[in-house]
């Protein structure tokens, strides 16, 4: 099953949340590939894309952060213009609706993260429109 | 079990015979006392007058105030030479309230410990750990010498230092506990970060919990967490501080101990009785102290009398949990709103945690912040908003204020060692 557990951590919206939250993945020697932040008022929701979810998860629980793992595709485009339409309209098609979307480029590839409520099935209807679904490790190696 | 089963069990008119008798003793004593020596001339009133327990109905009442404006010693009906200890209460603002204690009203208080604990099956087998303050707060050595009379062995570690309590639990098998709501689920926290299981690390069975008014949902939220009884314990320095009313094994009211006290329930704005069974403002009457009785005392604290009998044969009356202060009433937007009634709500809905704070501020506007419970975060936005919305429509349906509802991280809204302050005025009106 192609898809890529990011960690999501709740977070009150005011200063130093942000920096309390990477103190802890830093103490755990964790790499932060991406970083999606989804915000309403007073608090939000901040995800992370990282090298070892579990033990970025334990980590934060530990230190009493509500935190949980959750399961996004991450599929890869040609990093030219059109490319994100390709991806959109084949959901489209399929009446996939995006939770949150969010990308990266590195080393001369284009990653998108996107959130959809069933991952496995929009990794499935991705392949099939012939996109390139990454698994986790394949995340974590570009 | 009972400490004093012929008193505890004792029919209903010998008790009233007995109340008669102390209530006139009472009387005859507070007479030394100026400040209820000008109130009986001022009424006419003498002792002699005083022929049935319901003419407690013709004393005057004792506020907070009275006892304010007679600091230091005013109220002291004895001699100082008698006096073996002195309490005060946590007066949040000015001079506080003095209680004088004489050697026999140092013994009455720990007696009806005693009684409360044996109540609810505490043997001098058990390790009482006391986690509330110790000093002029009288949840620390009145709870103390209560527990010793019973022969448990008292640990007396104060609130506060979670890793210390924690030791003490496991190095010397603590089986019963005394502490505030508040701290009770802080210390469950503490234990759930540090991967401890209460119910399988500790000997923890029973948890005497009070200071703070709490609701059902609450006591149910600490056994969970805890895995152990909570028993609602009531007590207020004016009165001994804790051991005026405790509940059975039955956990359905506390018997309060109508042999030391008389007990009315009033309308707060008219000092008029209402019926058994209504919510009113507790008024007590302390019959068997000594060094500094007092005459219908107004608590301020909203309760009810359950009528009838209870399972356990004990014949003192029962009363409702406290369901608020008449004077922690928060008055917005023109309506009355209890903290209680707040509490109620948020306790209901399982995916928010157990501290919560009352923020008024502006002209008019209350925000609820809220921990939201871990266990209730799925990582999804969308979730913490219908979770806040829900939190709001529930507490406008209860108070008919729609207020504004702040989910914050676990842990990080204050938790008070004494009691909690939940309401924070910064109202400018």
């Amino acid at each position: 099953m192609n898809t890529v557990k990011l960690v999501a951590i709740f977070a009150e919206n005011r200063p130093g949340q942000v920096a309390r939250i990477t103190e802890v993945l830093s103490h755990a020697n964790i790499n932060i590939r991406c970083i999606i932040v989804a915000s309403t008022g007073n608090c939000g929701v901040m995800k992370v894309l990282v090298n070892d979810p579990d033990t970025a998860c334990r980590d934060l629980k530990a230190a009493g952060f509500a935190a949980t793992l959750t399961d996004v595709v991450a599929v890869e485009m040609p990093d030219k213009p059109g490319a994100l339409h390709s991806v959109a309209q084949c959901l489209a098609t399929h009446d996939i609706n995006l939770l949150n979307t969010s990308g990266f480029a590195a080393n001369n590839r284009a990653i998108l993260v996107i959130e959809v409520e069933d991952p496995v099935q929009a990794g499935e209807v991705l392949k099939k429109g012939g996109l390139h679904v990454l698994t986790q490790k394949e995340t974590l190696s570009i | 079990m009972f400490w004093h089963q012929e008193m505890e069990t004792l029919d209903r008119p010998a008790l009233e015979a007995l109340q008669l008798k102390r209530l006139q003793e009472t009387v005859r004593r507070v007479e030394r006392v100026p400040f209820y020596r000008g109130k009986f001339l001022e009424s006419g009133l003498k002792p002699e007058k005083i022929r049935t327990t319901c003419d407690v109905q013709r004393l005057p009442f004792t506020t907070a105030a009275d006892l304010r404006e007679n600091y230091p010693d005013g109220m002291l009906a004895g001699s100082r030479d008698e006096v073996l200890r002195l309490h005060t209460s946590s007066g949040t603002t000015g001079k506080p309230k003095a209680l004088f204690f004489s050697r026999r009203d140092v013994d009455n208080a720990a007696e009806l410990i005693a009684r409360a604990l044996c109540m609810t099956g505490v043997t001098k087998r058990d390790v009482l750990q006391n986690m509330m303050t110790y000093g002029l707060f009288t949840g620390g050595l009145v709870m103390h010498y209560g527990a010793e009379k019973v022969g448990c062995m008292v640990i007396p570690s104060g609130p506060g230092t979670s890793e210390r309590q924690l030791m003490l639990m496991q190095d010397f098998g603590t089986t019963v506990v005394h502490v505030t709501p508040s701290y009770a689920f802080y210390f469950a926290d503490f234990l759930e970060k540090k991967g401890l299981n209460p119910r399988r690390d500790l000997a923890l069975r029973k948890a005497f919990v009070g200071a703070e008014p709490y609701t059902e949902e609450t006591r149910r939220k600490i056994e969970a967490a805890l895995g152990l009884d909570v028993y609602n314990s009531y007590g207020l320095t004016e009165m001994n501080g804790p051991g005026v009313a405790f509940e059975c094994e039955g956990k359905c009211g506390m018997h309060l101990w109508e042999d030391n006290f008389i007990l009315e329930i009033i309308n707060p704005a008219t000092g008029e009785p209402v019926a058994d069974g209504q919510t009113g403002e507790l008024v007590l009457t302390s019959i068997n102290r000594e060094a500094m009785p007092l005459l219908r005392y107004r608590t301020r604290d909203l309760s009810s009398i359950i009528p009838g009998p209870c399972a356990c044969g004990r014949t003192h009356r029962r009363i409702h949990r406290i369901t608020g202060r008449s004077d922690d009433m928060l008055i917005v937007r023109g309506v009355n709103i209890f903290p209680q009634q707040i509490e109620r709500v948020l306790m209901s809905i399982p995916q928010v945690g157990r501290n919560y704070v009352i923020q008024l501020e502006g002209l008019d506007d209350m925000t609820v912040k809220v921990e939201l419970s871990p266990a209730g975060f799925d990582g999804q936005v969308g979730h913490l908003v219908k979770l806040q919305n829900e939190v709001v429509e529930k507490l406008r349906a209860e108070l008919f204020v729609r207020p504004k509802v702040e989910l914050v991280a676990c842990g990080s809204l204050p938790v008070a060692e004494g009691k909690a302050k939940r309401v924070i005025d910064k109202r400018s009106l």
